[in-house]
């Protein structure tokens, strides 16, 4: 089968989209960029593909007599044990590598006990790990490196209490060792792996259980398929530093241009705030890029900003727009700079304010940044389309939709749950116009 | 990459800039010795200078912006800057100016490593920047030398009368000629004036014809990073001269060569093979990371075509010349007609005319984040171009000698940007038309 791929290397997050010749999207994938975009890129097409691999299962499970009326069911624990399965995996790698690493010179001298604690430690963690992927379970990133990380470090504190090493030195041997382990590139649609998770499946659910050898050979079917990466295209910020020729790389104002108006295709003006960019793009009825304005040498008022308040206040960047939607007094906050950020939001705090009102404030200030760029670049037509990380966070959302209509009138605002992707996706578009245009 | 490097990877430079770097070099050599070789120096600005004026006192002429371009190119301009902010000159204040302070305070040692003497004369022709009036009240307090200052009035209207005219020339016979011989100790001699201006006549002849040679396709130059070579010697210290007739010359029999050949511009690395985009640019560049700059276009494939930059010192293209008949009006004239001096809705216009005479794609701006006089209106400018022509328009911030404001990741990232969406709506256009 014949697949085009977009891949959108931000600061934060690469993403990447694997549509078909139809253009049918049935594939995406996310990765953190991990300061290394070539390891990125290819971790996120794996991803991508990986994902359409279960595109495919689930369109080669549709007329399956035994999943009727609940292929949704069966697709989504499938999914999950085979997640199961790649976290079980990794969590093997990254515990050779952290034994390795704890016999190395420099901690050699308490080698034998912190390897004894991490053989505990590891225990702990493949024995929690299935309630990590089990059904209605949710997790709070889908990077191995920060679920790991969480469940490492929980597990730490109690495997060190009655030990001499410290709960630092534990943690010394994570962050030693998770670099490697998470720049290795999976092989993706193992074999193996996917019937490890098939009988998983089968295994853990009484409706499933005697459907292990009627979904085999359909699950060999899809893995047969062989997905030709006939056209890669590369944009987004780390683009320069792709192993990719000049043909495959296009800025990632055209794409998420593009994206924009393929999700939305009444789309005038895109908004996209990202990590450490912010975009306003006028796009025509074709979704061409018309003119674009974007913020200047520093990333004051992105997506950083919002992640740098969200450790200053020990939270979730999750968490962020839900707190600051139960403010109910505005804050005025003046500074959209990063850096002051952490020295504004102390000095609220000393005031007396309450952190939602503080929280919705800051939300504010970078939305009234974004306008400014918005302005710049020509203002907002309907139909307006909010794309990139900060699309996620519901009260940034809720500011630019009042912003929006008090200084433009009343427009269509859309915001698409696949909104990160928009970029990939223009790219992913690109690279089926180089083929079949 | 598509231009052809020379097998070397010498930088590639046109024979005239050899001859241009020689003219600069033996003023900086004058400059350094002026005062023993029993000559004044006259510090002056280029938008609206009266250099063949001060040729006819014999004062050997420095021009503190174009010391602090050479700073810049030379990345001295950071250190310089540095120095003079920690004397309290704010952020915000024009880095020319800041880099002249800080080359001051360090010693006073001229671009090509020999002190320059501090000048006998401040001689300013206000043409529209506002910065350098300011400018040279903090170098005379610190110089101590005679300051004159000839007022230009702005062409609020879009055009000059004669009662502009009229005020110009009286201020240049009363009160500019007067302060001049007085300084210098040479008598005025109209005559002298009319001879240097047949040699202005001359070599701007040719300047015009090399910068209207990018009405070609492809461009046999670039107006732009080519171009403030170009009009490097004429702006400056030398029109006037027979030098600068000779320079001229020798450019215009180059390019010409050029067109003959159907050859594109000449960049550091090689002769651009594969003109894609043609641009007109408004905005300086920027000079700390000049080539680097350079390169963010012609990888690419982008020239430029015409910019306002190389109109700074003199809009030649619309007719003016310095007339020897008519010495002192004509010199009223091109003061009246600088680039700088023009008001908003007549920029806008020679902008869109430059967009169709040559055949560009889009209009950019480089606006320069330390310039209040000029970086004001510019999003306005590009608005209107952009309305008027149904071109795309670009938008980036640099700085003139700052080095600290210049990132080239966020420059070429936008500028990557900005040519692709050219080109897709070229694809487009000729899609539409087939």
């Amino acid at each position: 089968m014949k697949t085009f791929i977009g891949i959108d290397l931000g600061s934060t997050t690469t993403k990447a989209i694997v549509i078909d010749s139809e253009k049918t999207v049935l594939g995406r994938g996310i990765t953190n960029s991990r300061s290394n975009y070539g390891i990125a890129a290819e971790v996120a097409k794996q991803e991508a593909l990986l994902d359409g691999r279960f595109f495919l299962m689930r369109r080669e499970l549709r007329d399956l007599a035994a999943l009727k009326g609940r292929i949704d069911e069966f697709s989504s624990n499938f999914e999950q044990d085979f997640r199961l399965q790649q976290y079980l995996e990794q969590l093997g790698d990254l515990e050779r590598v952290c034994l390795e690493n704890a016999g190395d010179e420099r901690l050699a001298k308490d080698g034998a006990e912190t390897r004894a604690l991490l053989g505990a430690l590891f225990r702990q963690l493949n024995d929690e790990a299935p309630n990590l992927f089990g059904p209605g379970s949710s997790r709070k990133s889908d990077f191995f490196r920060d679920i790991a990380g969480a469940e490492y470090s929980a597990a730490s504190e109690a495997v060190v209490k009655d030990s001499r090493i410290s709960f630092e030195m534990m943690l010394n041997v994570f962050d030693r060792s998770i670099i490697e382990v998470e720049n290795r590139v999976g092989t993706g649609a193992d074999e193996g792996k996917f019937m490890h998770a098939l009988e998983r499946t089968c295994k853990r659910s009484a409706a499933f259980s005697n459907l292990l050898d009627d979904l085999r050979a359909p699950l060999k079917n899809v893995l047969g398929t062989t997905l030709e990466e006939t056209y890669v295209i590369g944009t987004g910020y780390g683009r320069a530093t792709l192993p990719f020729s000049k043909e495959h790389i296009r800025s990632e104002i055209l794409c998420h241009g593009l994206g924009a108006h393929i999700m939305h295709p009444k789309t005038a003006t895109v908004l996209d705030i990202g990590g450490q960019d912010t975009k306003a793009i006028q796009v025509d009825s074709e979704g061409i890029v018309e003119s674009f304005q974007m913020n200047d040498r520093c990333a004051a008022g992105c997506g950083r900003y919002l992640g740098y308040i969200a450790d200053e206040m020990n939270l979730g960047l999750h968490e962020l727009g839900p707190m600051a939607m139960q403010s109910q007094r505005k804050v005025r906050i003046n500074s959209t700079c990063t850096v002051f950020a952490g020295a504004e939001l102390r000095d609220r705090l000393s005031m007396g304010e309450k952190r939602e009102d503080i929280v919705a404030g800051l939300h504010r200030a970078i939305i009234l940044r974004a306008m400014s760029i918005l302005s710049r670049s020509g203002g907002i037509h309907d139909e307006f389309t909010f794309t990139g990380g900060v699309a996620k966070n519901e009260a940034a959302v809720k500011v630019l939709k009042e912003l929006a209509v008090e200084n433009y009138g009343d427009m269509t605002m859309n915001v698409n749950p696949d909104s990160i992707y928009t970029g990939a996706l223009g790219a992913a578009e690109f690279a089926h116009r180089a083929v079949v245009h | 990459m598509n231009t052809v490097a020379n097998e070397k990877q010498e930088v590639q430079k046109e024979e005239s800039m050899l001859l241009q770097k020689a003219m600069i070099s033996a003023n900086y050599d004058a400059l350094a010795t002026a005062h023993e070789d029993g000559k004044k120096i006259s510090s002056t600005f280029v938008p609206g200078n009266l250099n063949e004026l001060l040729m006819c006192f014999d004062f050997v002429r420095n021009l503190p912006e174009i010391n602090a371009l050479q700073a810049g190119m030379r990345k001295k301009s950071g250190g310089y800057i540095m120095e003079a902010e920690r004397s309290g000159h704010s952020e915000d204040v024009c880095t020319y100016v800041k880099s002249d302070l800080g080359m001051m305070a360090q010693g006073q040692v001229g671009p090509n490593g020999q002190a320059l003497p501090v000048p006998d004369l401040l001689l300013l022709s206000y043409t529209g920047c506002f910065t350098f009036m300011k400018w040279f009240e903090l170098v005379r307090d610190q110089y101590d030398c005679e300051t004159a200052m000839l007022h230009v009035p702005y062409q609020a209207n879009g055009e000059i009368t004669d009662n502009m005219r009229k005020f110009v020339v009286t201020q240049i016979k009363e009160q500019i000629i007067p302060v001049l011989e007085r300084v210098s100790g040479v008598k005025f001699d109209i005559d002298r004036l009319r001879e240097y201006m047949t040699e202005s006549a001359k070599a701007e002849e040719d300047l015009v014809w090399v910068l209207q040679s990018a009405k070609n396709k492809p461009s046999p130059i670039d107006a732009y990073f080519g171009g403030v070579y170009y009009c490097g010697p004429i702006f400056t210290a030398f029109r006037g001269s027979k030098d600068t007739t000779a320079y001229y010359a020798a450019l215009r029999k180059e390019v010409a060569d050029r067109v003959d050949k159907g050859l594109g511009p000449v960049t550091p690395d090689g002769v651009l093979e594969d003109e894609r985009i043609r641009l007109v640019v408004e905005g300086p560049p920027n000079w700390t990371h000049f080539r680097d700059f350079w390169k963010m276009f012609y990888e690419e494939g982008a020239v430029v075509v015409a910019s306002s930059y190389t109109k700074v010192g003199g809009v030649y293209d619309f007719g003016f010349r310095h007339d020897p008949e008519h010495p002192l009006e004509s010199l009223a004239d091109y003061c009246l007609g600088c680039y700088t001096n023009h008001n908003l809705p007549s920029r806008v216009n020679m902008l869109c005319n430059y967009m169709d005479e040559y055949r560009a794609d889009g209009f950019l701006v480089n606006s320069i984040k330390s310039c209040n006089s000029f970086s004001a209106g510019q999003l306005l400018m590009l608005r209107e171009v952009e309305g008027r022509t149904g071109k795309p328009a670009g938008f980036i911030e640099t700085d003139l000698v700052d080095p600290r404001y210049f990132s080239p990741a966020n420059v070429k990232n936008r500028l990557e940007s900005y040519f692709q969406m050219i080109e897709q709506k070229k694809a487009r256009s000729a899609r539409t038309a087939a």
